[in-house]
């Protein structure tokens, strides 16, 4: 083989085509990820920064949303047309109870879907007449409206609810946790519980009440059922509105004057997921909070990353100078370096995703939330790493790139 | 001057350093290489060999005079272009070989093809063309660290020759090695110049340029004597 290129000879000069510097994307890409494998430690550490910032950005991200999602699905399935009135009790707010014919007063009311009443019972819920009659396990009776679950948007886990029928009779259907601390888990095989003194057939167990958990702790009867076998007067203690969802707000100002005419102030309204709206709203902060801190820790990052790029770059000033004596323009060492720094808060990036969505799995399975991992914390969280380490690299990869060929050869 | 085709020349080259006052490494260089010569640049440190070879390989700008390598006017090219030109006409050996140690001597070879734009097959080809020219072809998997100085400063030499340069440039190539390496390294240059390589050497070493067909004598800055040994033409 011949050393140099036979040249075409013109004259007395020998010519050789200049041509253009080109080199392809994909070595350049080579020659920055090579750095990175031959500092292994190096890269881990340098890349850390960007990874906690980016994991801690997705993992607020991921737990907000599942924890909003979880949220909303609670919200959603009770409606925020859900209203209570709730007689007012303790010191001069009258006797606790309603007036009987509350819920028909408040079903003249126009754009209501439906009104349930409920009246706490005093007699005690026992399993049986062996058991002490005051240890009830924080169990109550009520004597409740059939319309109940559909105000409620509840139903049944087990057997029926109570119907027209039924309603008259001694049977009772259970609160899930009532039906748990009584030890129920099956109906139909003519169960019977007492209350008061009264024998009662257990004929359905409820699922949980999103919204009304005092009721999860009770033992449903009819109200004519109450009124005979227990003798209770039915002024209800409780009783739920569900309102057309557009005039919520109408319907509320309404409704304690509707339920005590006589002493409006007596009868407290409220709305059920306003509690869980106020939860939203308050774990939104936190996660602007979280979000803050995350971008702090990135910025560090991307600081630490910066850092170690110029030390690189002094460290391998004879690397330039030879790539530089080969051929490599200008643009190719900043391309170089710039990649390897891309490929730095990249890999920290994808590390960082990939953590922070494991904890938010792991997270909200525990706390047995629908996991929802945001497409934007994702694709932003990448995006971000990127946007830093192009921040981060652009400086150093300049500097080498200005880096004269004489300069960086003499070592 | 000599006959044949030009590959180098340099008419009135000057190089100053800006200061207080200026420093005039090249005070007016003429000199032109032909095709297939074996020249030694030689003087002592200061001389203005170093500034010599930077702008001999475009690593450098004269501040005035004109350079042409290959035929191409190279002297007020942008950067760019004279990195194009290093790419293609230039091929260089330094003291401390620059090798890049986590790559295989044929990777290393090939990267001397790197910024021509050439493929991957086709540059690992040319590469074991190369090494084989330097009798290396049975040491293409090894890295610089598993290599002996002088088999290091081979694969450098190899590097250098793959692009298939008008003009090979090698600076102090023997300076970093034992006399015996150093001996056998120059053997190597004298059979790619018999197989019509151009090769400039530039040394500090009287003994080494002597055994050169050609050498360039600098002092301060200028060309103090060019003389061809006959003994070293004839050997």
């Amino acid at each position: 083989m011949s050393a140099t290129n036979l040249a075409k000879t013109q004259g007395t000069e020998a010519s050789y085509e200049i041509g253009v510097s080109k080199v392809r994307f994909a070595e350049l890409l080579r020659a920055g990820l090579g750095s990175l494998g031959q500092r292994p430690v190096r890269t881990a550490l340098s890349a850390l920064g960007v990874t906690i910032g980016i994991a801690a950005m997705v993992a607020v991200l991921g737990l907000s949303e599942s924890s909003r999602a979880d949220l909303q699905a609670k919200i959603s399935n009770l409606g925020t047309n859900l209203l209570t009135v709730q007689a007012g009790s303790g010191f001069g707010a009258g006797d606790g109870t309603l007036p009987t014919d509350t819920s028909t007063a408040i079903s003249r009311i126009g754009p209501i879907e439906s009104v349930s009443s409920v009246v706490t019972l005093k007699d005690a819920v026992l399993r049986n007449s062996e058991v002490n009659a005051q240890a009830t396990g924080g169990l109550q009776a009520a004597a409740v409206d059939l319309s109940l679950l559909t105000t409620l948007n509840s139903s049944v886990a087990k057997g029926e609810w109570l119907n027209k029928a039924t309603a008259d009779f001694p049977v009772v259907v259970l609160g899930s946790i009532a039906a748990e601390r009584l030890g129920i888990t099956e109906v139909g095989s003519g169960q019977q519980i007492l209350i008061g003194d009264k024998w009662f057939t257990v004929v359905g167990i409820l699922k949980p009440f999103p919204l009304a958990a005092d009721l999860d702790r009770s033992a449903l009867i009819g109200m004519n059922a109450a009124a005979t076998y227990l003798g209770a007067d039915l002024n209800p203690s409780t009783v739920y509105v569900l309102t057309v969802p557009a005039y919520v707000d109408d319907v509320r100002k309404v409704l304690g004057a509707t339920a005590n005419p006589e002493h409006p102030e007596e009868a407290q309204v409220s709305r059920p997921s306003d509690a869980l709206q106020a939860q939203l709203a308050a774990d939104s902060a936190f996660t602007s909070l979280f979000l803050g801190l995350g971008a702090v820790a990135l910025l560090v990052g991307g600081v630490g990353i910066a850092n170690v790029m110029v030390i690189g770059v002094m460290e391998r000033r004879g690397e330039i100078g030879l790539r530089r004596a080969l051929g490599a323009t200008r643009r190719h060492i900043r391309g170089q370096f710039l990649l390897e720094a891309l490929a730095l808060a990249g890999l920290g990036g994808l590390v960082g995703v990939g953590l922070g969505s494991l904890v938010t799995v792991a997270y909200a399975l525990s706390q047995g939330w629908k996991v929802v991992l945001p497409l934007v914390a994702i694709v932003g969280g990448i995006a971000s790493a990127l946007a830093i380490g192009a921040i981060a690299g652009l400086y150093p990869a300049v500097r080498a790139s200005q880096l004269s060929p004489t300069e960086a050869l003499r070592s | 001057m000599s006959a044949g085709v030009a590959v180098l020349e340099l008419s009135d080259v000057v190089k100053e350093y800006p200061g207080h006052p200026p420093v005039r490494a090249l005070d007016g260089v003429s000199l032109r290489v032909a095709q297939g010569e074996l020249v030694g640049v030689v003087g002592p440190s200061g001389s203005g060999k170093s500034t010599l070879l930077h702008v001999v390989g475009t690593l450098d700008r004269p501040s005035s005079g004109i350079v042409r390598i290959g035929g191409n006017e190279v002297s007020a090219l942008s950067d760019r272009r004279l990195s194009a030109a290093r790419s293609r006409l230039i091929g260089f050996v330094f003291q401390q070989f620059f090798l890049v140690e986590s790559m295989s001597a044929l990777d290393n070879v090939a990267t001397g093809l790197l910024y021509t734009g050439a493929g991957p097959v086709e540059r690992r080809f040319r590469a074991f063309e190369a090494l084989s020219r330097v009798g290396l072809a049975h040491r293409i998997e090894h890295r610089p660290t598993e290599l002996s100085g002088g088999e290091q400063q081979r694969v450098a030499i190899a590097r250098a020759l793959v692009n298939r340069p008008a003009i090979i440039l090698a600076d102090e190539p023997t300076g970093n090695l034992d006399s015996h390496t150093g001996q056998a390294t120059m053997d190597l240059f004298r059979d790619l110049h018999a197989d019509g390589a151009t090769i400039v050497i530039i040394t500090h070493d009287r003994e080494l340029a002597a055994t050169l067909p050609r050498q360039i004598h600098l002092r301060d800055g200028r060309i103090e004597r060019d003389e061809r040994s006959r003994a070293a033409v004839t050997r």
